[in-house]
C-alpha cells in the first residue's frame, strides 16, 4: 500500500458538487405571488401579463373541459395538463410562427397556441387522422415514442440551419421520464455536434406514470445532462410563467444566433392523472405530496399579481372561463363533424405511389364502402 | 459505358443524384473525408462539400431522427447505417416513425428517404456485421425494401430510389461489393423500384431469388442445363412489394418453382413468395414449392458461415429435386 493519503481525484467532491450551478432555479415570481425579480418583471407590460393570465386561465379550462368530455366518452387518449400552465404557457409564447414545433402527447395546448384548432386536438385525441393536419404546418403529430422527437429536432434544426433560416428554430418537449432515453441523449447531442438551432425542454412533472423523478436518475437535476453534451441548460420554476417566458425566449435568441441547443427544465407538477385512460394517482403518490404543489399553482400567483396591481378581477376570470367553454364545446362538435375515416384512405396513404397488393386491397375496400 | 463493381455502380448513381438535385444529403458514421468503410461515398464530399456529404455522430438512431428531421424541412436525405445489423438500434426510426409518417400526416408531407446499408454474409466479417434483416422490414406499411443483385440494377435502383417519395431501404450485399464487374452506362438511367426481372429465361422450373442468391441460382441453372433441364431465374429485386406478376407468368410457363433466400427459413421473404404462389396459382402446379434457405439459427460465427449459407449446389439439388417430383 501507497504511504499517504492524498488522493489522485476525489469522486466524492465531484459528485458532490456536479449540480451546483442549478442549486437555484430562475424565479420572478414566487410561490406567495411576491415579485423576487422586480427588474425582469418591468420588462412586461400589463397587457402583456394579462395576456399570460389569460393564457393559463384557457388551458386549465381547457383540461377541465376535456375531461368532462372524456368523462362523457367523447375523447380518446388524453393527457391531462392542470398544473403546468405556466411551463407549457410561458415556454410556446416565446417562439414564433415559422418555428417548428415537435411536442409529445402532454402538449396539444402549445400545438393550439401555435397555430392549430381546439378540434383539431380533439380529433387527434378521438384517433382522426384530420387531428394531425394542421394550419400552421410548422409542426409535427404529438409524439408517443418518448423521445423520438428528441432526435427529429435534432434534424428538423439541422434542416434550418442548412436552409439558411435566420429567424427559425425547432423546439420540443418531453419530461422527466423522457430523459432516461436514449433518443433524448441522441437528440440532444446531434443537435450540439451541429450547433443547430434547437430549444429543447424538459417539463419536470415529478412523475412518469407511476414513476416518480427520483428513480429516473440519480441525477440531481434533469438539466444538468445537457452539460455533457456541451450544451447551455437551465432549471426554473415551471409554475412560474414569467420565468419560463424569459428563459424560453433567452433560449430562442441564443439558438437563432448560432450558438446551438439549449436545454430548458422546468420545475412543474401534473396535477391529475396521467392520462384520461384509467391512471389513478392515488395509488402511487400522497396528498401530503400533492398538496404544497396545488399551492404553487401557477394562476394563483399571478392572479394575485394582477390583481394587486388593479389589472384582474375574478368577475373577468369567470366571464373568460364561461367564454372558453362555449369555444370549446363548439370546437368538440367541429369535431364531430369530421367525416368517416376510410380503410382505403389509410391505404391509400400509406406509399406515395401504391404498391400493387395495396392498389387491390383500395379497390376492395372502396367497394365495401360504396355499399 | 464501362465495366464497373457493384460499388463503384452505387458510388456513380449517388454522385448522379447529388449532383442532379441540391437537396439530397448523404450523411452517417465515416461517409465523409473516409467516404465510408466500404469506400461507397468515396470522393462525394471533396466533390459536393461538407454541407452535403457529412460524418454525423456514432448512433444510428439519431442518424433516423435526422432523416426525419430534414425531410420535414425539405431536403432529401440519403442516409448510411454501416452494417444492417446496426439498423436495430434505428428499429423505431425506420418502422416505428419512417414507415408511418406519411400515414399519420394523411399524406400531406413526404418522407423521401433512402435509407443504405450493406447486408449478408460470405466475407467474414465480425459478428453483427453479416446478417440478413430483410423480413424485419418487409413486413413494415409504408417502406419499400428493395437490392439490387448486379452492378446495372445497383445504379439504376439508387437513382429510382433517391428520387422516390416513399421511404426506400437499400439493402447492399457486401459479397457483391467486389465480386462482380458489368457494363454500367455513365449516363443517368434509372431502374424500377417494384419490379422483378428475369435474369435467365427457361421453361423447364423457375427458380425465384434475390441479391447474392441471384448468382448461386444462375450457377445452378448452368449445371442444371447440362442434363437438358431448362432453368428459368427470377431476380426479385424488390422484396417489397413483390412483383407476382413476372413470378406467376414465368409459373405458367414451367409448373415448377424453387425460392432461393440467404436469410433463414423462418417468416422471411421466400414464406411470402410462396404464399403468394399457393393462393394464386397452385393450380398452375405440379409439383409441390421447393424452398432454399440458410437454417434457422442464428447467422454463424464467421469460419462457418460458407457452410450455412445457400449456395448453387443447394439450389440445383432443390430443383432438380423438385423437376423430378
Amino acid at each position: 500500500m501507497a504511504n499517504g493519503s492524498k488522493q489522485i481525484v476525489d469522486f466524492a467532491k465531484i459528485k458532490a458538487t456536479m449540480a451546483d450551478p442549478y442549486k437555484h432555479p430562475v424565479q420572478v415570481i414566487d410561490r406567495e405571488g411576491t415579485v423576487v425579480d422586480p427588474d425582469i418583471l418591468a420588462k412586461y407590460s400589463d397587457d402583456q401579463l394579462v395576456d399570460f393570465m389569460k393564457k393559463m386561465v384557457w388551458e386549465r379550462t381547457l383540461h377541465e373541459q376535456t375531461m368532462n368530455f372524456s368523462r362523457q366518452g367523447r375523447l380518446g387518449f388524453y393527457a391531462p395538463t392542470a398544473g403546468e400552465e405556466a411551463s407549457e404557457m410561458g415556454s410556446v409564447t416565446a417562439f414564433k410562427e415559422q418555428d417548428f414545433l415537435l411536442p409529445a402527447y402532454r402538449d396539444l395546448p402549445q400545438m393550439i397556441q401555435h397555430g392549430t384548432t381546439v378540434a383539431k386536438g380533439f380529433l387527434w385525441s378521438k384517433g382522426h387522422v384530420e387531428g394531425s393536419q394542421h394550419p400552421n404546418p410548422n409542426m409535427i403529430f404529438p409524439q408517443i415514442i418518448i423521445g423520438a422527437q428528441y432526435v427529429e429536432t435534432a434534424g428538423v434544426a439541422l434542416g434550418i440551419k442548412k436552409n439558411k433560416d435566420e429567424d427559425r428554430v425547432a423546439f420540443a418537449y418531453t419530461g422527466d421520464g423522457g430523459t432516461s432515453q436514449g433518443d433524448w441523449y441522441e437528440g440532444v447531442n446531434f443537435a450540439s455536434a451541429f450547433q443547430a438551432p434547437a430549444v429543447f425542454f424538459v417539463q419536470n412533472n415529478g412523475w412518469a406514470i407511476s414513476v416518480p423523478r427520483y428513480k429516473q436518475t440519480a441525477a440531481e437535476t434533469l438539466a444538468q445532462k445537457a452539460v455533457a453534451m456541451g450544451v447551455p441548460s437551465v432549471q426554473v420554476d415551471g409554475m412560474d410563467i414569467v420565468a419560463v417566458h424569459e428563459v424560453a425566449k433567452a433560449a430562442r435568441d441564443f439558438a437563432v444566433a448560432g450558438n446551438g441547443p439549449v436545454v430548458i427544465e422546468t420545475l412543474t407538477y401534473r396535477y391529475g392523472a396521467h392520462s384520461s385512460a384509467g391512471d389513478d394517482p392515488s395509488r402511487y403518490r400522497t396528498k401530503e405530496e400533492e398538496k404544497p404543489w396545488f399551492d404553487a399553482d401557477p394562476l394563483i400567483r399571478l392572479r394575485k399579481v394582477l390583481t394587486d396591481k388593479g389589472v384582474w378581477s375574478q368577475d373577468q376570470e369567470d366571464k373568460l372561463v364561461a367564454d372558453y367553454k362555449d369555444d370549446f364545446k363548439q370546437a368538440m362538435k367541429e369535431a364531430e363533424a369530421a367525416p368517416a375515416q376510410k380503410v382505403s384512405d389509410f391505404l391509400k396513404w400509406t406509399y406515395n405511389v401504391p404498391t400493387p397488393a395495396v392498389k387491390k386491397q383500395i379497390a376492395e375496400f372502396e367497394a365495401k364502402e360504396s355499399k | 459505358m464501362a465495366k464497373m463493381t457493384y460499388i463503384k455502380a452505387i458510388t456513380s448513381g449517388l454522385d448522379q443524384v447529388l449532383n442532379d438535385d441540391p437537396k439530397t444529403l448523404i450523411f452517417g458514421e465515416d461517409v465523409g473525408k473516409n467516404g465510408g468503410v466500404f469506400r461507397t461515398t468515396v470522393g462525394l464530399q471533396d466533390k459536393y462539400g461538407e454541407d452535403r456529404v457529412f460524418d454525423t455522430p456514432l448512433a444510428e438512431s439519431g442518424i433516423l431522427g435526422l432523416a426525419i428531421g430534414l425531410s420535414l424541412t425539405g431536403w432529401r436525405p440519403i442516409p448510411e447505417i454501416q452494417f444492417m445489423g446496426f439498423t436495430f438500434e434505428a428499429m423505431d426510426g425506420i418502422v416505428g416513425q419512417l414507415a408511418r409518417d406519411h400515414y399519420r400526416f394523411g399524406g400531406q408531407k413526404n418522407f423521401p428517404v433512402t435509407v443504405r446499408t450493406p447486408f449478408g454474409g460470405g466475407t467474414h466479417t465480425a459478428e453483427m456485421h453479416a446478417d440478413n434483416l430483410e423480413n424485419y422490414f418487409t413486413s413494415t406499411p409504408g417502406l419499400r425494401v428493395v437490392t439490387p443483385a448486379n452492378p446495372y440494377d445497383a445504379k439504376g435502383m439508387i437513382i429510382s430510389a433517391v428520387e422516390s417519395d416513399d421511404p426506400v431501404l437499400f439493402m447492399e450485399n457486401l459479397k457483391l461489393y467486389r465480386s462482380m464487374k458489368a457494363e454500367v452506362p455513365d449516363e443517368k438511367y434509372t431502374v424500377p423500384l417494384d419490379s422483378a426481372k428475369v435474369v435467365r429465361e427457361g421453361t423447364d422450373i423457375t427458380i425465384v431469388a434475390y441479391s447474392a442468391e441471384v448468382n448461386e441460382s444462375l450457377k445452378a441453372a448452368d449445371a442444371l442445363a447440362k442434363d437438358n433441364i431448362s432453368a428459368e431465374v427470377i431476380d426479385l429485386r424488390s422484396l417489397s412489394p413483390i412483383d407476382t406478376d413476372t413470378i406467376f407468368a414465368s409459373i405458367d410457363k414451367t409448373h415448377k418453382v424453387v425460392i432461393v433466400q440467404e436469410a433463414q427459413r423462418m417468416a422471411g421473404v421466400g414464406a411470402t413468395v410462396a404464399a403468394d404462389i399457393a393462393e394464386e396459382k397452385i393450380m398452375s402446379l405440379d409439383a409441390p414449392i421447393g424452398r432454399v434457405a440458410a437454417p434457422d439459427s442464428v447467422y454463424p460465427f464467421a469460419q462457418a458461415e460458407n457452410d450455412w449459407i445457400p449456395n448453387a449446389d443447394d439450389v440445383e439439388a432443390k430443383a432438380r429435386e423438385i423437376f423430378n417430383y
